[in-house]
């Protein structure tokens, strides 16, 4: 439904790709490791190689986990916007068809947090 | 000759009636649809103002003698406490954090408020309501000049009160409650009134407040706990009025009563949501604790507002659905909040703390079917790890809902291991949200939140960094231009433990046992 309002209601998104500078945002979340509260928010350039977000960004973020350094990335399975999602590490991210705001989750199979947790 | 002749002294009622409906008349040069432009907009349809019955009586004569009574007997308790060194008799320092807390993201939406209804009480075209508005804007300025009165005296001696103003315009946890309010703000006089003045002030005041202010009680912060007795006959006008708005609105027409429903059902999860930072406070923050979140929702949520949507059934208004999924959320919303605050700590102007193991048992006791299960271990982990001197801490940036702007770290109902989410999309882009209930709210009104102000988006796009930054200089800091964009001093940010602040409480308060 349009906003109810008194005049003609009509205002730019604020968050369109062009904003940012020829970057565009990614989100990515480890699936069943809650030590990490949210999934994380990067800036990223398209042409980017998916592998660099993994050992670059990702790594930044999620290698303090004790499961990080055990993870066979031949066998995480990944989901965009919660659909599966198969991609290829080699290519970039604009070849992987991940566009501005794409959510995606990973799951890591046989690594389930502390404990065994999910944390 | 003249007679003397006693001046006539007004009836109580003669009175009311000058100096609230005597105050307003039709308009004749002017029609009043042009004179009153928002307030047929929304769709709410009122068909007899004068059919407005005021809950409180009051004129503005006595409102200044009543106010300024109060006024005085406040400011002599808060002079008391500040000659008397009121803050080294607070529990522990860490209660300090909960006063830090109230400054910079509850006192502002006193303020919010005051402008609201400031906003409101020109723009309803019936008298009543308007006087009442004028004065509960009052009231609210009021509570936001006495909340800030006191807490300056914790603010001359601990770190992280100084710039709630900024802060709030800009923190980004701050974002939570400010646009919540400006979402308030920016409706129309219905909505707002309906948004603030009952599901705010009505509906979730006593999780608000109550809190709050018994912990201060609790923790023996006598500053704290006066403004909030201060505030409280206020209070009850609030919430007699945000009462009587919603009963009015219903009364008056058949066709306002589905608007009315969408909008309790909009804001009361709305509100639930900005308490989360309460639940967090309470079951987390308080060195001495009153209750936990759960057992506040039950007494304030459960038991009074289930009578009162009883009461209301009568005009076909019903539950908000969400109130399901706050039930679910019930025993997890303080434990995701603290887990969120603690490993994003350099960027809060409060400091958190791992809970101690005396206090993980409360927790225990008060959350038996989820603290241990799902969120102990993550604290016992994170202990460790502090013990070993490598801290855990976020080394990234949270994902936001678009909607409520908190990270998303809310889990999916009923599934305590996975993070919940939500995706739509509108005009080209994609939006994520924490529910479905935030994603409801936005689909409603999708032109109005695609304007949001995402902190975090912010940031990536450049413009939290202090005017005049060059960001392609070379050795440019990114992290050090937002924190100086921030007026983030980073003696307020971090682990309470080893702070400037519990360095100084402790040794203020030792002087005062000892005579080393």
């Amino acid at each position: 439904m349009p906003v109810n309002a008194i005049k003609p209601y009509n205002f730019p998104a604020e968050d369109t790709e062009a904003n940012f500078h020829g970057a565009r945002l990614v989100y990515v979340g480890w699936n069943r490791h809650l030590m990490f509260a949210t999934p994380y928010a990067w800036p990223l350039p398209p042409n980017m190689p998916f592998g660099a977000l993994t050992q670059g960004p990702m790594a930044g973020a999620f290698a303090q986990h004790p499961d990080w350094e055990k993870i066979d990335w031949s066998v995480v399975a990944w989901t965009k916007n919660g659909e599966p999602f198969t991609p290829d590490y080699e290519a970039s991210l604009a070849e992987n068809g991940i566009v501005h705001k794409d959510s995606l989750r990973f799951t890591t199979p046989g690594l389930d947090g502390i404990g065994g947790l999910g944390q | 000759m003249d007679l003397q002749v006693a001046k006539k002294k007004l009836g109580l009622k003669e009175r009311y009636a000058l100096m609230t409906r005597g105050l307003g008349w039709e308009t004749t040069y002017q029609k009043m649809d042009d004179v009153f432009p928002m307030d047929t907009f929304e769709g709410i349809k009122i068909h007899d103002w004068e059919a407005w019955e005021d809950p409180f009586r009051l004129t503005m004569d006595s409102y200044w003698k009543y106010q300024a009574e109060k006024e005085r007997k406040l400011y002599a308790i808060v002079d008391a406490f500040a000659q008397n060194n009121g803050h080294l008799t607070v529990s522990d320092a860490r209660y300090i954090n909960t006063v830090k807390l109230f400054i910079n993201a509850l006192a502002p939406l006193e303020y919010q408020s005051h402008r609201g209804f400031a906003h409101i009480g020109r723009q309803f075209r019936g008298v009543g309501p308007r006087v009442a508005c004028l004065m509960q804007s009052l009231d609210e300025l009021r509570h936001a000049q006495t909340q800030v009165h006191a807490i300056s005296n914790y603010n001359r001696y601990y770190n992280g009160m100084a710039e709630f103003r900024h802060h709030f315009d800009y923190m980004p946890y701050l974002q939570v409650p400010r646009s919540f309010f400006e979402d308030a703000t920016a409706a129309g006089p219905f909505e707002f009134i309906t948004a603030i003045g009952f599901s705010f002030e009505y509906v979730l005041t006593n999780l608000v407040f109550v809190p709050f202010i018994s912990g201060a009680a609790y923790n023996g912060d006598m500053g704290a706990m006066t403004f909030g007795f201060s505030a409280q006959s206020d209070e009850a006008r609030h919430m007699t009025l945000g009462l009587e708005v919603i009963k009015f609105m219903l009364e008056q027409d058949p066709g306002n009563v589905p608007i009315v429903q969408k909008w309790l059902n909009k804001w009361t999860w709305r509100g639930v949501r900005v308490l989360t930072l309460v639940a967090m406070m309470q079951d987390y923050m308080l060195p001495k604790r009153v209750m936990s979140w759960a057992e506040a929702w039950e007494i304030y949520f459960e038991e009074n507002c289930g009578a009162l949507f009883r009461d209301l059934e009568r005009y076909g208004i019903t539950m908000p659905p969400c109130v399901e999924q706050v039930r679910k959320e019930r025993d997890h919303l303080s434990h995701m909040a603290w887990s969120q605050f603690y490993q994003g700590r350099g960027t809060n102007d409060f400091h958190t703390w791992l809970p101690s193991a005396e206090e993980m048992d409360w927790l225990s006791a008060k959350y038996p079917e989820t603290f241990d299960q799902y969120y102990r271990p993550r604290f016992e982990y994170w202990a460790k790890l502090e013990a070993e001197g490598k801290p855990f801490e976020s080394a990234g940036m949270p994902m936001q809902c678009q909607l409520c702007q908190i990270p998303m770290f809310f889990t999916e109902p009923g599934e305590p291991l996975v993070l919940a989410q939500r995706h739509r999309h509108h005009d080209g882009e994609q939006y994520h949200f924490c529910s479905e209930y935030c994603a409801e709210i936005f689909d409603d009104e999708p032109e109005k939140y695609i304007q949001a102000k995402i902190p975090v988006h912010q940031i990536y796009q450049g413009k939290q960094f202090p005017e005049g930054t060059d960001p392609t200089a070379e050795g440019f800091d990114p992290a050090a231009a937002v924190g100086a964009f921030l007026r983030l001093d980073p003696a307020s940010t971090g682990n309470f433990v080893g702070s400037q602040d519990e360095a100084n409480f402790n040794m203020w308060r030792g002087l005062t046992r000892s005579n080393d």
